[in-house]
C-alpha cells in the first residue's frame, strides 16, 4: 500500500465512484491483514476500553486501537480473522460497527501534508518568538554594535527558517507565475523575500531597520491560516471518504467449485455473478435464474418494489429485496453504470471549477494593486531624493510588508473553519472549499422525494381497516419475511401491540410473497397478481386467506424527520421550494400536499430534473439541488449548490458539495442561516484588513513606516480578523 | 552586557529544545486522536501496573 495508492482519491473524481479494487486485492495479500472498522455509536473513555478489549480478546486479532476522533478502530490480525467476524463481536457487546475498506481510508489515515505545514508553523513560531524577543530589544533603543549583533543573530535564526518554512508560498507563486497569472501567494512571497533580504542588507550597512521579525511573523500567520484551511478540508475530506469505504466493492462469483468473493474490478462480461438478499446489485446482467423483487429508488425514484425473474436487466445500485438471484454480467469495468456514473460526476467537478471564491476574487483585484503601489512608492521617492536607490527600496519594501494579506490569508479559513465545525456537529458535511459561499447565495430550492424527503421506508397506512384475525394473520406473515413491505408491516402490528396468529409451513416464495397454513386453508400475503387482485395506484401487499377476496394493505413512504421543518425553514428565509421525483403522481402529490410544497413535478426522468434545474438557472436563480439517486445526479451536478443524504449512491454523493451524515432534514434550514452569516464574516474581515491598510498604507508611503509600527499593525488585524470569524460559531 | 553571550545562546537552546520535543511529538502520532488521548486517561485499565 504505497504512495500511488494514496495518490488515489485525488487523482481523479470517478476514483472515488469506483474505489480502487486493486489496491484492495493487495491488503487481501496473504499477510497480517490490518482491518478497519467505523464505530459511530462510539463516544466516551469506557467505550474505547470495552472495544479494544472485545476485540484483543478475539482469536486470532494483534492488535486493535480505537481513534475516538475519527471514531474508528484499527485491527491488526492474522490473515484468517474477517471483519464480519469482528462486526459480529462488537454487535454482541452492544456497539454498531461496520466495515471499512482499507484502500478508500488509506490516504487519510495519516495526514502526511498536514504534518508538514504544522511542522512548518513550529519552525516560523519558534524563530518568530526569539527573533520578536531581540527585536523587542532594538526597538526599547539598543544602538550601534548591539544593535548590529541582535541584528546578525536574528539573521542567522531568520534566514533559514525562511528558506524552509516560507516554501509552500514560494512553490505557489512560482508555479502560478509560470503561467503567467497572480495569486495571493505572490505579494505574499515578495514581502517575505525583500523583507529578508533588504533586512539583510541593512544589517550589512549598520542600518537601524530590520525587518526580520515582520517577514517570520508574516511566514508564521500566513501558514496558520493555510493550517486552517488545510484542517477543514482533510476533515471533510476523510469523513467523505469514510462514506465511500462502508461501501466495500465485491462480488459473489459463481465458478466451477463453487463460489468466491472478488472485487469488483475483476469481474468479466459472462461471469455469473450471486446477489444475496438485502444485496446491492454490483454490476449490470441478466438474471440468470432465481425470483426476486428489486428495489431501484436509488436509480429511478420509484418507491415500489419491481419484480425481476430470469431474462430481466438489473442494474448495478439496485438493491435486491427477497430472493437469492444469479445473474449473467452484460457490462462491466468500463461499460458498466458504474462508469456512466463516472462520466456525470466528472461533468459535475468540470462545471463546479466555474465558481470562482470570494478569496480569489479579492487576490485579483489586491495583488496587482500592491505590486503597483510598491512599485508607485520606489519611482517616487527616487525622484524625491534624487536617486537614492537605498531609501526608495526600503520604502518600497516597507509598503509591501504593511499590505501584504497576512489578515487576508487568515480572512477567508478562519471563517470557513469556524463554520464548518458549526456545521459539522449539526451533522453536514461540507466537502467543497466555495460550498458555503454558493450555499449564501441560494434563492430556489430543488427536492427530490425518495430517499430525500422521505426515508425510502414504507410505513403501513390502513390497518384500521382490517378486523383484528386478519391482521394477526398478515403480521405471521410478514415476520417471516425480509421484504422492506412486509418488515414494515411487523413492526407497526408490534407496536400495536398484536400478537401473531398460528400460521404453520410459512414459507417465502420470492419475488411473490409469503404463503403458509392457518386452521386448514392456504394463507398468502404478497404481491397483487398473485394472490388474484387488482393492483391499484397505492404502493401495496395482499392478503387472501383460502378462497375468499384478497384484502390490500397500503403503505406510504415514510417522511424523512425533520422535512416538514426543513421545508417550513426554507421557506421562511424566502426560498422558492419545489419537489421534483421520478415516482407516481399520486404519492408525489400526497407528499407535496403533506409539506406544503405547491410546485411540484412527478414521474420526471433524470434528464427533465436537470433540465428544471438548468431552466431555473437561466431564469437567473441560484439554485439548491437535493436528492439522493443516480437519477438525481445530473440536476445535482448542474445546481449551484448541492446537498446529498448519507444515504445516497456514490455518485450522487460524489457530485454533491454537501453530505447530510445524520438522517434530520431539519438542519438544512440552519445550513443555509450559517452561510449566509460566513459570507458576511468573510466580507468583514475584507472590510477590517482593508481598513487597517487605508491607515497603514499612507504612513509606510511617507517613508514612516518602522518595524514597531508594521509589526504592530500585522498582529493587530489578524487578531482582529480571527475574533471576527469566530463570530460565526 | 557579556551575560548576553550566555542568555542568548541559552534561550535558543531551549527554545530549540522545545521544538524539538515537538517534533518528536508529531513523528510519533501524538496529534493523530486528541480527542480519544483526552479520555483515555480517564481509562482505569493499567492503573496500577504498566501495559506489558
Amino acid at each position: 500500500m504505497g504512495a500511488e495508492m494514496q495518490m488515489r482519491p485525488a487523482a481523479c473524481p470517478a476514483c472515488a465512484v469506483a474505489p480502487s479494487a486493486e489496491a484492495l486485492a493487495d491488503a487481501e495479500a496473504p499477510k497480517d491483514a490490518r482491518l478497519f472498522l467505523s464505530l459511530p455509536t462510539i463516544h466516551c473513555a469506557a467505550c474505547i476500553s470495552a472495544v479494544e478489549r472485545a476485540l484483543n480478546g478475539t482469536e486470532g486479532v494483534r492488535n486493535a486501537r480505537v481513534n475516538l476522533t475519527l471514531k474508528r478502530v484499527a485491527v491488526e490480525a492474522e490473515p484468517a480473522v474477517t471483519a464480519d467476524r469482528l462486526v459480529g463481536v462488537l454487535e454482541a457487546i452492544g456497539y454498531e460497527a461496520h466495515e471499512l475498506d482499507p484502500g478508500v481510508i488509506a490516504a487519510t489515515a495519516t495526514d502526511k501534508a498536514g504534518r508538514d505545514i504544522l511542522m512548518r508553523i513550529a519552525v516560523s513560531g519558534f524563530a518568530m518568538m526569539n527573533v520578536m524577543l531581540l527585536s523587542v530589544a532594538v526597538w526599547s533603543g539598543a544602538a550601534d554594535a548591539t544593535r548590529d549583533l541582535f541584528h546578525w543573530v536574528s539573521a542567522m535564526i531568520a534566514l533559514p527558517t525562511i528558506v524552509f518554512a516560507a516554501q509552500p508560498f514560494f512553490r505557489n507563486a512560482f508555479a502560478v507565475l509560470r503561467h503567467g497569472r497572480l495569486n495571493m501567494d505572490v505579494p505574499i512571497s515578495l514581502a517575505i523575500a525583500l523583507a529578508a533580504g533588504m533586512s539583510l542588507y541593512e544589517t550589512a550597512r549598520h542600518g537601524p531597520h530590520a525587518y526580520f521579525d515582520a517577514a517570520l511573523s508574516l511566514t508564521f500567520f500566513l501558514l496558520a491560516g493555510r493550517y486552517l484551511d488545510h484542517r477543514t478540508r482533510a476533515v471533510a475530506r476523510s469523513a467523505a471518504e469514510e462514506l465511500a469505504a462502508l461501501e466495500v466493492p465485491r462480488a459473489q462469483r459463481r465458478t466451477a467449485s463453487g463460489e468466491e468473493t472478488v472485487p469488483i474490478a475483476e469481474i468479466a462480461v459472462g461471469d455469473v455473478v450471486l446477489v444475496r438478499p438485502g444485496a446491492r446489485v454490483p454490476v449490470d446482467g441478466i438474471v440468470a435464474e432465481g425470483q426476486s423483487e428489486i428495489d431501484r429508488s436509488l436509480l429511478t425514484g420509484e418507491s415500489l418494489p419491481a419484480f425481476a425473474g430470469p431474462g430481466m436487466a438489473l442494474s448495478a445500485g439496485e438493491v435486491n429485496l427477497t430472493g437469492p438471484l444469479a445473474m449473467t454480467v452484460t457490462a462491466a469495468g468500463q461499460d458498466s453504470s458504474l462508469h456512466r456514473m463516472a462520466d456525470l460526476v466528472a461533468i459535475a467537478e468540470s462545471s463546479k471549477n466555474r465558481y470562482t471564491s470570494l478569496a480569489d476574487r479579492a487576490a485579483r483585484i489586491y495583488a496587482p494593486g500592491v505590486h503597483l503601489l510598491a512599485l508607485a512608492a520606489f519611482l517616487a521617492w527616487l525622484w524625491i531624493s534624487g536617486g537614492d536607490i537605498r531609501l526608495a527600496l526600503n520604502i518600497a519594501v516597507a509598503v509591501l510588508i504593511i499590505t501584504c494579506p497576512c489578515a487576508l490569508g487568515l480572512a477567508v479559513p478562519a471563517v470557513t473553519t469556524a463554520a464548518s465545525g458549526r456545521l459539522f456537529r449539526r451533522g453536514l458535511l461540507i466537502k467543497d472549499g466555495t460550498a458555503l459561499e454558493r450555499l449564501a447565495e441560494v434563492d430556489a430550492v430543488v427536492f427530490d422525494k425518495t430517499g430525500t424527503l422521505t426515508l425510502g421506508a414504507p410505513e403501513p397506512t390502513n390497518l384500521g381497516d382490517h378486523p383484528r384475525r386478519d391482521l394477526e394473520i398478515a403480521l405471521a406473515l410478514a415476520e417471516g419475511s425480509a421484504h422492506p413491505l412486509a418488515r414494515a408491516l411487523a413492526e407497526a402490528g408490534r407496536k400495536a401491540g398484536l400478537h401473531p396468529a398460528r400460521v404453520s409451513d410459512i414459507r417465502e416464495v420470492p419475488g411473490y410473497g409469503i404463503e403458509g397454513a392457518f386452521g386448514g386453508e392456504r394463507v398468502r400475503f404478497g404481491r397483487a397478481a398473485w394472490v388474484g387482485a387488482q393492483s391499484g395506484a397505492e404502493t401495496a401487499s395482499w392478503l387472501q386467506v383460502g378462497a375468499r377476496a384478497p384484502v390490500g394493505f397500503t403503505f406510504a413512504d415514510r417522511l424523512r424527520p425533520g422535512a416538514e421543518a426543513a421545508v417550513a425553514g426554507l421557506v421562511a428565509l424566502g426560498l422558492s421550494v419545489r419537489l421534483v421525483s421520478g415516482d407516481a403522481p399520486g404519492p408525489v402529490a400526497d407528499l407535496a400536499a403533506r409539506l406544503g410544497i405547491a410546485d411540484w413535478q412527478a414521474e420526471a426522468l433524470p434528464e427533465d430534473k436537470a433540465a428544471t434545474v438548468q431552466a431555473l438557472s437561466r431564469d437567473g436563480r441560484r439554485v439548491l439541488m437535493v436528492g439522493d439517486g443516480l437519477n438525481d445526479t445530473a440536476a445535482l451536478a448542474a445546481a449551484h449548490v448541492s446537498i446529498s443524504p448519507a444515504s445516497a449512491l456514490d455518485a450522487a454523493r460524489v457530485a454533491s458539495d454537501i453530505v447530510l451524515l445524520g438522517k434530520d432534514l431539519s438542519t438544512l434550514s440552519g445550513a443555509v442561516t450559517t452561510a449566509r452569516k460566513a459570507t458576511r464574516r468573510i466580507r468583514e474581515n475584507f472590510a477590517i484588513s482593508a481598513l487597517y491598510n487605508l491607515i497603514a498604507v499612507p504612513i509606510a508611503l511617507v517613508g514612516l513606516a518602522t518595524p514597531l509600527a508594521a509589526a504592530l499593525a500585522m498582529s493587530a488585524s489578524s487578531i482582529t480578523v480571527s475574533l471576527n470569524a469566530l463570530r460565526v460559531r | 552586557m557579556q551575560i548576553i553571550a550566555y542568555l542568548i545562546p541559552i534561550s535558543l537552546f531551549l527554545g530549540g529544545l522545545g521544538l524539538g520535543a515537538f517534533f518528536w511529538a508529531l513523528r510519533a502520532h501524538q496529534f493523530e486522536d486528541p480527542e480519544g488521548d483526552a479520555r483515555r486517561i480517564l481509562n482505569e485499565d493499567w492503573d496500577d501496573r504498566p501495559k506489558p
